[in-house]
């Protein structure tokens, strides 16, 4: 992209094409001959990464799309059946809702990258300024992705960010009707988002093909900031940069397979696998981890108008980074106070992260009002007041001159950086947890369940020992309207052949219909039947249950957590840790007591329970020793049966998760191998330009 | 890649390029599966497509039915004495596609002509008793067949295929 080339394909063809169209001189000159400074370190591949996480949203985005329905009625249950039925479906989810977490993740390194080395400054001032407007848009995108699944979460952000609009003075609610489509959020809010969310992520490549383009008229930045001169200070994109950036994805491929196969649910909200329900707010509104700085932002700011500004003011204000910051010398690598600057203010999103997922009282409004204050001072008064009194240390005079001298002393601080960022990853992921305190309840035991960890597999013996506990109690009240009979069959579930799931579903009656003769009617079920829920509809549910609709089951394991708190969830990361659901659910059915303690009074129509928040459940006392027989010789305690329902109930929550981490290990085994490869391979292309 | 060792002399750096080549390849078309395999149809879908039973006992001589099996019209007629010896008369090595109506139904359940209602030429559902055969007319491009379901005028290139059945009993099918 800069200039016209002298590349001539040799394939006559191909020269042909070339005379009429030069596509191939401009890839050439772009991504084969285009000169990239030699000195780069790997913080430069994030922009690969960056590319190759934008690839994969569209890839698996446009593929959820063929199997999703946006209506707000059959949105979360589509989403459901990708996950259970679609061939690969859990596989192509997880990919997309973790890969808009990974893309989050790889686009901050590579602006703190920018930040840190000084890439926005003369002649990069635009490039950085649709940096800007790519991130601006994969807010945009990301929120409205987070909206589609229907969930309690996706409702409840959604009424939030869009009421954000209402604070602009006169035209406010005249906007958010606009929004909306209707007096709330409903069902053509959700049917927009669906479509805008399809539309901006294409957006996002055309801006991404200027960032690109800018980039090569202007030329990449490098760790010394000084611009390349001579030959001698650049190597050959191809296959230089190629390899390198290859070798770099592969390496993030490892971070984001883990997330993918290990820990899909560790970066989302619990609270998501419950449907969406205009009528219960979640206890805690938290945002994903990527938007908890800016959310901080808002909620430090006591005034409505005031706050939104601010925290849009927060990402605008990058877009005036070039001009606040106007020291000569780029790259912070020769600014003693500016790269201590750097840290600090990295320090201070991350606190900002942390305070955005805490519930906003006490000390966390002091602690966030501070920490704005300091986000907004670094670009408003450290940066221009350095540039006027930091002295920086003498720059190298060339990009070779800086290579030569490196060659002995590593510089450190991609050490510390690295440290710092894995560090912000998993508190911001983990503050999420830490946002959702439930209330009053005791800590759930941790369980020692069969199917934790990478290599972990349901107990079959358990999962048969579940479905009966399930069906001869808790179905009495509780749906599992996501499970089918034929699942009882599927490979990683409780392991009953064809003709028993069918025996089994044909002790069931399943009202089908209308008839030729256009009634209703009763049958035997089927296995492509799925469980028949107990009440006709929520109203019978609620009215049979004083006033509580007992929950569908299906998911239960999922839509329960309970607070990990610090420094818990970043130890999960590594355990892989993410049974808080069953251990809350087996928890629950266990913590019945028959007095409620001094002092603490019940309303009318509920127990006591230790485990759930609040104390005071609708459900009584549902299991009780011998209460189910077992034909297999296991206790029948209620402990036992706890353990094995809520094993049922992790089953029927995620059907594949044997078939997931299985694959995670084959993919796992295959991208080490494969890492190494390409590090070897890096290191012999490199080899001769060292 | 570099092209700076020669063909002649195979260097440890040529079968590392390789090796990593042919790694990217392999794990490259591994990825792509899961992402050919979802276009197929789903779990739920092929569980809905499981057999189906009719009863034949409403339906009188000369009428016929349609019912629907995975997304598919099928129809059964019940055929008159006249339809089957037409369909029996014909010189089945005349025909375009040649079958005998006897391989076309179960023995014993002559009168029953089972086949799927969706012409083989562009997938239009033919119209049930028009025709010049006695049997079905497909109103898209005209082909048309007769009272066994055989493709006998029209740019159809074959019969309206039989769907898999049986007969449970003397008046119930099972399609599937």
């Amino acid at each position: 992209m800069s200039g016209p080339s002298d590349y001539q394909p040799s394939n006559p063809a191909l020269q042909w094409i070339e005379r009429r169209l030069p596509i191939f001189g401009l890839i050439h000159s772009s991504f084969v001959a285009y000169p990239t400074p030699r000195n780069l370190n790997y913080w430069w591949t994030f922009g690969a990464i960056l590319s190759f996480m934008l690839g994969m949203q569209i890839l698996t985005g446009v593929i959820l799309a063929m199997h999703y329905t946006p209506h707000a009625d059959l949105a979360f249950k589509s989403v459901e059946l990708i996950v259970r039925d679609v061939n690969y479906g859990w596989l192509l989810r997880n990919m997309h809702a973790v890969g808009a977490s990974m893309f989050f993740v790889a686009v901050y390194v590579h602006m703190f990258r920018g930040l840190y080395y000084g890439s926005y400054k003369e002649p990069r001032e635009v490039l950085w300024i649709l940096g800007v407007i790519i991130y601006l848009l994969m807010m945009a995108t990301g929120f409205m992705g987070y909206v589609l699944p229907w969930g309690q979460m996706s409702f409840w952000g959604a009424t939030v960010i869009t009421n954000l609009f209402s604070a602009i003075p006169y035209v406010g609610e005249s906007i958010v009707t606009l929004l909306w489509g209707g007096y709330s959020v409903g069902n053509p809010t959700l049917n927009r988002f669906f479509s805008l969310h399809y539309l901006l992520p294409f957006l996002i490549a055309g801006v991404v093909v200027l960032h690109v383009w800018a980039l090569h008229v202007a030329g990449q930045n490098n760790p010394d900031g000084v611009e390349p001169k001579t030959e001698k200070d650049t190597v050959p994109f191809t296959p230089h940069a190629t390899i390198k950036d290859m070798f770099g994805v592969t390496c993030f491929m490892l971070l984001y397979a883990w997330f993918i196969f290990y820990m899909p649910n560790y970066l989302g909200d619990a609270d998501n696998y419950i449907p969406a329900n205009p009528g219960v707010t979640p206890p805690h509104i938290v945002p994903e981890w990527y938007y908890l700085p800016f959310y901080a932002i808002l909620r430090s700011i006591p005034n409505k108008l005031a706050g939104v500004i601010a925290m849009f003011g927060a990402i605008i204000i990058l877009c005036f980074l070039p001009w606040l910051d106007s020291a000569r010398t780029k790259s912070s690598k020769y600014r003693p106070l500016a790269k201590q600057f750097f840290w600090i203010f990295v320090a201070v999103c991350i606190l900002l992260g942390y305070l955005g997922a805490q519930p906003p009282e006490g000390i966390y409004v002091v602690a966030g009002r501070v920490l704005t204050f300091c986000y907004f001072a670094y670009f408003l008064i450290v940066l221009p007041l350095l540039a006027r009194i930091e002295k920086p240390r003498p720059v190298p005079n060339s990009i070779s001159d800086a290579v030569l001298a490196k060659t002995g002393s590593r510089s450190t601080p991609m050490v510390s950086t690295a440290i710092m960022l894995a560090l912000a990853g998993s508190l911001f992921a983990g503050s999420i947890d830490s946002a959702k305190a439930s209330e009053g309840g005791d800590q759930p035991p941790s369980i020692k369940w069969s199917f934790s960890g990478p290599f972990g597999k349901f107990d079959r013996g358990a999962l048969q020992r579940g479905l009966k506990v399930y069906k001869e109690v808790c179905a009495s009240c509780h749906g599992l309207s996501y499970v089918a009979f034929r699942n009882l069959a599927e490979p990683g579930g409780p392991g009953y052949s064809v003709a028993q799931a069918s025996a089994f579903a044909s002790e069931y009656k399943v009202k089908d219909g209308p008839n030729d003769a256009g009634d209703m009617f009763e049958r035997a079920g089927r296995p492509a039947d799925y469980f028949p829920s107990p009440f006709p509809n929520e109203q019978a549910a609620r009215a049979a249950n004083g006033g509580a609709a007992p929950p569908d089951l299906s998911l239960i394991t999922k839509a329960r957590s309970y607070k990990r708190g610090f420094p818990w969830f970043i130890v999960d990361f590594f355990t892989q840790y993410q049974e808080q659901g069953p251990d809350y659910v087996a928890a629950v059915l266990q913590g019945f007591e028959d007095k409620a303690p001094e002092g603490v009074t019940l309303p009318e129509g509920s127990y006591y329970n230790k485990y759930f928040p609040g104390h005071a459940i609708k459900m009584p006392k549902p299991l009780s020793d011998g209460q189910v027989s077992y034909d297999d010789g296991s206790p029948t305690t209620v402990a036992q049966y706890a353990k094995d329902v809520t094993t049922f109930l992790m089953w029927t929550a995620e059907p594949h998760m044997e078939a997931r981490k299985r694959l995670g290990f084959q993919v796992f085994v295959f991208l080490i191998i494969f890492a190494i490869l390409m590090y070897f391979t890096k290191k012999k292309v490199w080899a001769d330009s060292h | 890649m570099t092209t700076a060792s020669s063909a002649d002399h195979p260097t440890r750096r040529d079968f590392l390029f390789v090796a990593t080549g042919a790694a990217a390849a392999v794990g490259g078309a591994a990825a792509l599966w899961p992402f050919i395999s979802q276009m197929n149809p789903d779990a739920s879908t092929i569980a809905a497509g499981a057999p189906i039973e009719v009863d034949l006992s409403p339906i009188a001589e000369g009428q016929d039915i349609k019912v629907f099996w995975r997304g598919k019209p099928i129809y059964i007629s019940h055929r008159t004495k006249k339809q089957i010896d037409e369909a029996r008369a014909v010189n089945v090595a005349s025909l375009p596609d040649p079958q005998s109506d006897e391989a076309r139904v179960k023995s014993g359940h002559e009168q029953w002509l089972v086949v799927i209602g969706i012409c083989t030429h562009l997938g239009c559902i033919p119209i049930a008793h028009e025709g010049s055969y006695d049997g079905f007319f497909c109103p898209c491009h005209g082909s048309q067949y007769d009272s066994s379901g055989r493709i006998r005028q029209g740019p159809a290139p074959a019969n309206l295929p039989v769907p898999p059945y049986q007969f449970v009993s003397d008046t119930k099918i099972q399609i599937g």
